[in-house]
């Protein structure tokens, strides 16, 4: 099953080394990761997507809260979150399609961050199925050139449940 | 007032107590050595290989408990020492290992004897530092130490560049050290512990499975209470031996592969398994599928990792085995009455009733050829009074020693369990001898293992360190012909030496003191005669070639199928093969 793992580390040289040597010497499966600074510089907030069976992530919660480096390590698979990845997609576009692109681009929220006569580059954030579905649509266009962020992630806040009646708030 | 790298480093192995380091020198390193050269405080034992230091350093981390210490330079010398990083991660030794570095403005220009010592080290060590800036040493080797000796201990390194060592700042040594992001758990959940103690008064078939955690932590002394209010019997791990002393009517002995009959079957047939301080190593648990099925699982680790890696535990407790074993003893005391001997008296009739069925045994005629089992037998009878140090290097030998030499205390048994190095035990010897140098010391070897790091005979003799080497000489590499007896339908592939060196000309070489026992009558006196030298001594003994380690579980099989001595197939192959001459070698070596 796939789970997502946020992973304060000490922002330091080879921080990032320890953490994917961990994977690949364990043979733990990575899907994405991402790293940046978090507010306080001295430390990096890592979002890793992983799979595996219930041992198999506990064992990598584990092993990644072994590390020297590593702060804090939550599975947010425990309790509810919500996560984003971004992706830039640079379509060719002959005349007769920039519309369609454009049509397409707006359906999705995505926006046209670049264009030249030939090509848009698009810019569209959401859940990997949106992703998905955007890069489907767009294929039969013609897709030069294509980058991911890989996701982030954030735990949901939980609600008190003298601020609202539910206990939880509504998916978006 | 300033001092330079080299002198903070040696500034502040004095201040953690270090006495002797292992170390040989190099071209970013000489800054260091020329300020250990003009000291008194920290003797320096210069090895003839990198490996054989960081080996020394482990045993000496073994024999005392305490930091082992290596340094070593840059390139070459890096790539050296990392078979012992990686043997000492897995046995989780405490090490601190200095390795040189080229200067930091060539770092990453391919330059001479450069190596990228964090990108070698970083699988193989609990952690490591690159030292960019003199300021940050002291605080770092402070860390280092701290480190390594702490939780689960573990080697570490710090890579010193040679301006780092050549530059100057203000000393300043912290008397303390946090990591905010590093800080073990030593006290184990009292709820939890109070579920094992729950389990541990109500088991019928309980066993204590013990390993190397249990030594490092220093519980064996909880433990042997443990094990008396709850009269239950000890299974120890190859690095657990010494843990529990092995003549102790509730040892029995060690367990896994080459375990005894009656441990194994412990394990198999237990209704509770107290794990402390082990890790269910696949060399123990066999058939995972199989293993304990019909056991409740405590499991006492300081390393979460450890707990659940490889079977379902259902009491865990993380934290340390001393002070975890404190606390289990406090309550089963209160709530212990002396009815546990009685509750495990069936237990107990079935346990003695598997170790007269299948004991350890072997059969050595009086002018036939030497039986390695035999040579340990004699050794530990002849020795065992003076409370010897015992190293191993890998293989057969190995586990002849762990069934057969009955250690009684711990930090006495230098094995190489994890990693299973072969030339480890000369070396990780050598390392204890120069913690106590009074001790006696003794290296059980093979003649395969020893040739590995032979080179370390050289510092032997010129540190004074008068470690005794047994090579139970078969010109095989034992093991590795047994698998090839029982699973390779006796296709000797590589395993058969052929020739070994006259190793008691080999030690007088050295300026050492060689000895061989040809006869099993002359064994006695001839391991006498080495005990009795104040030098490093081989005594060589030619032994039968094809003897195998019996009980032995095949790789993944089950714990309670146990092959107990050759099938037929063998036995009738190997009758008529012998032992090996000494003069057969000599004419292969003048051939």
């Amino acid at each position: 099953m796939e789970h997502i793992i946020s992973v304060t580390v000490e922002n330091k040289f080879g921080s990032l080394s320890r953490i994917a040597g961990l994977f690949s010497g364990r043979g733990f499966n990575i899907e994405s990761l991402s790293v940046a600074p978090t507010l306080d510089p001295s430390m990096s907030q890592m979002t890793i997507v992983t799979s595996g069976d219930e041992r198999i992530i506990e064992q990598i919660v584990k092993q990644l809260n072994k590390l020297i480096d590593v702060i804090k390590v939550v599975d947010l698979n425990e309790s509810d979150f919500v996560s984003r990845e971004t992706a830039l997609i640079k379509v060719h576009t002959r005349p007769e399609d920039r519309a369609e692109a454009l049509r397409i681009a707006d359906i999705f929220r995505a926006n046209v961050i670049d264009s030249t006569p030939a090509t848009y580059t698009i810019e569209v954030t959401g859940d990997p199925r949106k992703i998905g579905a955007i890069i489907n649509l767009l294929q039969p266009l013609g897709i030069k050139e294509l980058t991911r962020t890989g996701r982030v992630a954030v735990a949901r806040e939980l609600i008190r449940s003298t601020d609202v009646p539910a206990k939880k708030i509504a998916r978006e | 007032m300033k001092l330079t790298g080299a002198e903070i480093l040696i500034e502040c192995l004095k201040r953690e107590g270090v006495k002797t380091i292992f170390a040989l020198p190099g071209g970013v390193v000489l800054k260091i050595f020329d300020m250990l050269h003009q000291q008194k405080d920290i003797e320096v034992v210069l090895t003839r290989h990198e490996q054989g230091a960081g080996h020394m350093a482990e045993g000496y981390a073994k024999a005392t408990g305490k930091a082992g210490v290596c340094l070593v330079t840059s390139g070459p010398g890096m790539t050296n020492v990392i078979t012992a990083l990686a043997d000492a991660y897995m046995d989780s030794v405490p090490l601190v290992c200095f390795s040189g570095q080229v200067p930091t403005s060539l770092i990453g220009n391919d330059a001479f004897q450069e190596a990228d010592n964090m990108g070698l080290s970083r699988p193989c060590t609990k952690y490591n530092f690159l030292v960019k800036d003199v300021k940050d040493l002291a605080v770092t080797i402070k860390e280092a130490f701290y480190i390594a000796t702490t939780g689960r201990p573990g080697p570490v390194l710090v890579d010193i560049p040679k301006d780092v060592s050549m530059d100057k700042a203000e000393f300043v040594y912290p008397s303390s050290i946090a990591i905010r992001s590093y800080n073990p758990v030593y006290e184990g959940n009292k709820w939890q512990i109070k579920q094992a103690a729950e389990a541990m008064t109500k088991a019928r078939k309980p066993v204590l499975y013990v390993g190397g955690g249990v030594i490092f932590s220093g519980a064996s002394q909880e433990l042997m209470e443990l094990a008396e209010l709850t009269h239950m019997p000890v299974d120890m791990t190859l690095m657990g031996l010494g843990a529990f002393p092995g003549e102790h009517p509730q040892s029995m002995g060690m367990l896994g592969m080459h375990g005894t009959y009656w441990a194994n079957m412990v394990m198999h047939y237990s209704d509770l398994v107290v794990a402390i301080g082990a890790r269910f190593d696949d060399r123990v648990t066999g058939k995972v599928s199989e293993f304990c099925p019909h056991a409740k699982v405590i499991h006492i680790d300081i390393d979460p990792t450890s707990i659940r890696k490889n079977v379902n535990v259902d009491i865990p407790i993380v934290g340390d085995c001393k002070m975890v074993l404190r606390e289990l003893i406090q309550i089963l005391r209160a709530t212990v009455n002396g009815d546990q001997r009685e509750l495990r008296k069936p237990w107990w009739d079935q346990i003695r009733e598997w170790q007269q069925a299948n004991p350890l045994a072997y059969q050595q005629e009086a002018d036939g050829p030497i039986k390695p089992q035999h040579v340990i037998q004699r050794l530990y009878e002849l020795t065992k009074d003076r409370d010897p140090i015992v190293s191993t290097d890998v293989g057969q030998h190995q586990m002849w020693a762990a069934q057969y030499f009955k250690l009684a205390k711990p930090n006495r048994w230098l094995t190489s369990g994890g990693l299973g190095t072969m030339g480890f035990g000369f070396p990780a010897a050598m390392g204890a001898q120069a913690a106590f140098p009074g001790r006696l010391v003794l290296c059980i070897a093979g003649d395969g293992s020893i040739q590995m790091n032979m080179q370390e005979m050289a510092t032997a003799v010129v540190h004074k360190l008068p470690v005794k080497i047994i090579i139970l000489n078969n010109r095989f590499h034992g093991m590795v012909r047994q698998w090839q007896d029982l699973f390779y339908e006796g296709r000797y592939a590589s395993s058969d030496l052929e020739t070994t060196p006259d190793f008691v000309k080999l030690a007088e070489a050295y300026g050492a003191v060689g000895l061989r026992a040809s006869k099993p009558s002359e064994i006695d006196a001839v391991l006498k005669e080495a005990i009795a030298v104040n030098k490093p001594v081989i005594v060589d003994v030619p032994t039968y070639r094809y003897e195998n380690v019996y009980p032995m579980i095949p790789a993944g099989g089950c714990n309670h199928e146990m092959i107990l001595e050759d099938p037929p197939a063998l036995r009738n192959k190997q009758s008529g093969a012998g032992q090996v001459a000494p003069k057969d070698s000599d004419t292969i070596l003048t051939a």
